[in-house]
């Protein structure tokens, strides 16, 4: 079974943020990277699928250069190999434009399952596995917590709200995108990051995959949210036991 | 412009603040405003021909949706039939000189962006709360037409067993976030809550990992609560979480980052180092229990 694995870099989920100066974007200028936490649990799912079923699993990521750190970890953890699309400018893609070139790229591997984190931790659209399911022409499945095959058929488990889930079954090839926590995840040994330096990165740029990126919206600026009206600081332990004492009334 | 459809979820508590956030776009915008109610047994793929094919026929500007679980599985197909990109998990909409501008979170609720589409059709999901649900609102209803063949074969739906830990009933909780790092550290938040008598819940994260079972997750996918005293502990605040425990009478927030959206919904806020705040915290609480 080939499986290709759509990954994100994203600022690590510990940073204070910032806007930009120009107030565009955020402050990117002190930033550290780290895999989008979903596509961590996707990745997961692809190697333990690959472990059961034998066949290949690629990581594919769009983005600068220094998603080439997250690609690695990738590799380290047990991809076959990988396959980069650069964009300096990945902030400027919107899901639609970024799941274009994520499906131009995947078009050519003929794979037969496509797994991707149901959303990521920054944009948080949710939207780019089943943006790309379109393009492709395959079914898909979001938010997915099991992934079984059955007689060369996909049943999956999906996760509905308030605590309900239901199994679907699909044809393959599919895109499914995983819920956290689907799997316990692994740490990439000394020997996988020995052995990542030697696996492929191909690397493609948007032009050669035929993709411009047209924009569905325009991003006017970012603001930090506004604290509650309502909202009392206090500095110390003592002066929070104090409101809970006499304000609350829990004490 | 040629109006706006409702796309609305049959039960689903959201589907009124769609419903009303139609209306008012509608009176701002000149629109008339349809509504369609899909019924039957959903698959993504059902929905989306029999969508598509009436968004074209009656080329709407504008088509709303309200953000489920549901409609995070098929509106980003649809739209993606009209080569555009779904605006999702909408927190605020607004008319500026004719033109439609959107606000929605970014990283996990610690920014905000706006957003101004361009080009029609307009596709937009509106988070909980972003509209208040009012009256019965009057719109031409649509009916979906059924075309196409899923490939997606559902079967029914399910409940695991029953949830040993009923948080809803809760007076005091001290919930935990990914500020906590490590599993071992749990015992700092273990002894709070029992210096307080409350139940320990968690943000989904620490959930996944394992640390709690998943049966203490407040938010989205778990429980929804509503206790007199909801202390959140190094935890950010994602949408996702602030949905399960708005209903919280007061909120204290301890978290090292005064930006964390935590502090949007708190009453009470503390920006520090928990590991430095929880140990002294539950003593100056024993203390004054005990005194």
């Amino acid at each position: 079974m080939k499986i290709v694995v759509a990954i994100k870099q994203v600022p690590a989920r510990d940073s204070l943020l910032t806007a930009a100066t120009d107030g565009k974007w955020i402050d990117e200028s002190s930033l550290d990277y780290e895999i989008n936490e979903p596509d961590a649990y996707a990745l997961e799912e692809a190697l333990q699928m690959r472990e059961a079923h034998g066949g290949e699993v690629v990581a594919l990521c769009a983005g600068p250069d220094r998603a080439s750190a997250t690609i690695r970890e990738a590799l380290a953890k047990g991809a076959d190999r990988a396959i980069h699309i650069a964009v300096d400018d990945i902030v400027d893609w919107d899901t639609l434009a970024t799941a274009k070139l994520l499906a131009a790229a995947v078009k050519s591997e003929a794979a037969d399952l496509v797994l991707t984190g149901l959303q990521s931790d920054d944009v948080g659209a949710g939207q780019v596995g089943v943006v790309m399911a379109e393009l492709l022409g395959l079914p898909h499945a979001t938010i997915i917590m099991q992934v079984e095959v059955v007689d060369g058929q996909l049943r999956v488990k999906r996760e509905l709200e308030d605590g309900w889930f239901q199994h679907v079954g699909m044809p393959l090839p599919a895109v499914l995108t995983i819920q956290s926590g689907i799997k316990k995840l692994r740490y990439a040994t000394l020997m996988g990051i020995k052995k990542a330096k030697t696996k492929e990165v191909r690397s493609v740029t948007p032009t050669e995959l035929g993709v411009a990126r047209v924009a569905s919206y325009e991003l006017v600026g970012v603001t930090l949210p506004q604290k509650s009206k309502k909202l009392q600081m206090v500095t110390s332990v003592a002066e929070l036991v104090d409101k809970l004492k006499n304000e609350v009334h829990v004490l | 412009m040629s109006g706006i459809l409702a796309v609305l979820e049959a039960g689903h508590k959201l589907s009124l603040e769609t419903l009303a956030a139609a209306r008012d776009l509608g009176e701002k915008l000149g629109l008339a405003v349809h509504s369609v109610e899909p019924g039957g047994v959903y698959t993504a793929d059902r929905f989306v021909d029999g969508l598509a094919e009436l968004i074209g026929l009656k080329q709407f500007s504008v088509v709303l949706f309200p953000h489920t679980y549901q409609v995070r599985d098929f509106a980003p197909k649809l739209a993606t039939r009209f080569d555009r990109a779904l605006i999702s998990d909408v927190i605020r909409l607004r008319v500026d000189g004719g033109s439609l501008v959107v606000t929605r979170q970014l990283f996990q609720g610690k920014m905000n962006a706006e957003i101004k589409p361009l080009g029609e059709p307009v596709f937009l999901s509106l988070q909980a709360g972003a509209y208040r649900a009012g009256d019965l609102v009057e719109s031409v209803v649509e009916v979906m037409p059924e075309i196409g063949v899923a490939r997606q074969k559902p079967e029914e739906k399910f409940r695991e067993a029953a949830r040993a830990v009923d948080l809803s009933a809760a007076s005091i909780i001290v919930s935990v976030g990914r500020g906590i790092k490590e599993k071992e550290n749990l015992g700092l938040i273990e002894d709070l809550a029992a210096a307080l008598g409350a139940e320990i819940a968690a943000s989904r994260p620490i959930c996944d990992n394992g640390w709690l079972p998943m049966e203490r997750q407040v938010g989205s996918s778990g429980q929804t609560v509503a206790p007199k005293l909801y202390v959140a502990v190094g935890l950010s605040g994602a949408i996702q979480h602030l949905v399960g425990m708005k209903g919280a009478k007061t909120v204290v927030a301890i978290n090292r980052d005064e930006n964390a959206p935590i502090f949007e919904v708190a009453d009470y806020g503390m920006c520090a180092d928990l590991f430095e705040v929880l140990p002294a915290l539950t003593a100056a609480i024993r203390a004054a229990k005990g005194g």
